[in-house]
């Protein structure tokens, strides 16, 4: 990345200004994330209904963020890195936006457990490691932004390769619950629900390192084999 | 950088002086036949100068010195010997300036003129080759019917439009465009931009640009100059999203002069 200073002060400040926007929508998510993972392991529903009061903030960020990103390109015509940034950007929101999404969703589904009553087999299946490891994975494609550090895409990419496994995994125990004891069907249905969304979060998380590798070195590595990243 | 592709001309360790000053340091750069190739760079590179080198217009001005080779093909010539007429080059290679420079004559006489220049006293040919000349250069349906009149009733964009149907008249080669749009107002770039993306399906097209973004929509390669040096040459899609060195990512993100 390119830290030398644009002629126009001007443009070096819309570009900062962008990038503190992505964090911070970026810091919003995490929180929402937590937040909604929390409150489904430690059963509890008092959060519930902020957290999907808050997502609105989120969804106003990525419309802010990707106003901001039109009128650069209107009026700089960035080039090379800042092209590769701005570009980078509009992509990014959008799965910021989505994680946030599936925040809400993981928080509604806690809600819907909660007024069902709760059954044993919440506790059993993995969730709390896949909640854990997909959270890990959020902060680590932040991070990788903040910093502009393409050296950690392949550590992230490895990572979400193991949530989505242990999301099969999952999907294979509620299953058996359910052949077993059709009475944990609804509540079953509830948590695959769930665990798909915290699946879905670390994908989202992969999709930004991807980007921030672009951002970086101009490569594209989406839908590339592991070995070729 | 692919070798196969077919070149217009090569360029080898060229170097250039103005008496004792050297301008042009050991250039080395490919010119992609039917393409167009800007030259970018910050004012005072150098890269008016490369440009000027390859029609010999150097040779006007006494104590200018060449090194090196400019290889112009399919005759494999080098342009920069001794040997070769400048006047001769300059059949072969067409140029266009900033400003626009109209002959104080005629529409229909500054597009003659390369042709009688040659020799050329065919009244048929000449009128065929003159429009043929202005159609290429879309200024005819706009003048067809005020031949004689004078070059100079025409718009600043017409002008330069009719400059380029003069360069083109003799069925240059290769055509060199020293900033052509830096006079005009957006229509009239506009105008000039959309015809050299028409003109290289014939000719090899060469041009300086100060306007980076001209240099990214109309050409297929893109060369950085920095201090008489060449620093960067490649793919213009590849320079403008993805530079090798630091010095072209530098200067197409404004970070300095």
């Amino acid at each position: 990345m390119n830290d030398n200073q644009h002629l126009s002060s001007q443009y070096n400040e819309e570009l900062a200004q962008l990038r503190t926007q992505v964090l911070q929508m970026g810091g919003l998510v995490e929180t929402q994330v937590s937040a909604a993972m929390d409150a489904y392991i430690s059963n509890q529903s008092t959060q519930l209904a902020e957290i999907v009061a808050a997502d609105h903030k989120i969804n106003n960020l990525e419309k802010n963020i990707d106003d901001h990103c039109a009128h650069i390109i209107a009026k700089r015509q960035p080039t090379a890195s800042d092209l590769r940034l701005v570009l980078g950007i509009i992509k990014i929101v959008t799965d910021l936006e989505r994680m946030g999404d599936e925040a809400k969703k993981i928080a509604k589904g806690t809600r819907r457990i909660h007024e069902a009553g709760q059954i044993p087999i919440q506790h059993s299946v993995g969730i709390h490691h896949l909640a854990e490891v997909a959270l890990n994975l959020v902060r680590q494609a932040l991070d990788a932004f903040a910093r502009l550090d393409a050296t950690q895409a392949q550590v992230v990419i490895r990572a979400d390769n193991e949530v989505d496994a242990e999301f099969k995994s999952i999907l294979r125990q509620l299953i058996t619950h359910m052949m077993e004891d059709p009475r944990t069907i609804t509540v079953a249905i509830e948590i695959i629900a769930i665990a798909r969304a915290i699946e879905r979060i670390g994908d989202h998380a992969k999709n930004i390192v991807e980007q921030v590798v672009f951002v970086v070195e101009g490569r594209d590595i989406r839908h590339l084999e592991e070995s070729a990243l | 950088m692919n070798t196969n592709k077919p070149l217009k001309a090569e360029v080898k360790n060229f170097n250039f002086f103005y008496g004792s000053t050297q301008a042009l340091k050991n250039i080395n750069m490919p010119i992609h036949d039917k393409k167009v190739t800007a030259l970018i760079g910050p004012s005072g590179c150098g890269k008016s100068t490369y440009l000027r080198s390859f029609n010999r217009m150097h040779d006007l001005y006494p104590g200018n010195r060449y090194e090196g080779d400019i290889i112009f093909h399919p005759d494999n010539v080098n342009l920069l010997s001794e040997a070769i007429d400048p006047i001769e080059v300059r059949m072969r290679i067409g140029m266009v300036f900033q400003k626009p420079n109209p002959f104080p004559k005629s529409i229909y006489e500054n597009v003659a003129y390369g042709l009688r220049v040659r020799g050329e006293k065919n009244k048929r040919v000449l009128e065929d080759k003159i429009e043929a000349a202005l159609k290429n250069s879309a200024l005819w349906n706009e003048v067809k019917d005020r031949l004689h009149d004078s070059a100079f009733n025409l718009s600043g964009g017409q002008q330069q439009r009719l400059c380029i149907a003069r360069a083109l008249a003799t069925d240059p080669e290769l055509l060199l465009f020293d900033e052509p749009t830096s006079a005009l107002d957006p229509i009239a770039t506009g105008a000039i931009e959309e015809l050299m993306h028409e003109l290289k399906e014939h000719v090899t097209i060469l041009i300086v640009t100060h306007n980076m973004q001209q240099a990214a929509r109309v050409s297929d390669y893109t060369a950085y100059m920095y201090l008489g040096e060449m620093i960067e040459f490649g793919e213009t899609n590849s320079i403008f999203i993805k530079p090798k060195d630091k010095r072209t990512e530098d200067y197409i993100t404004g970070r300095m002069g």
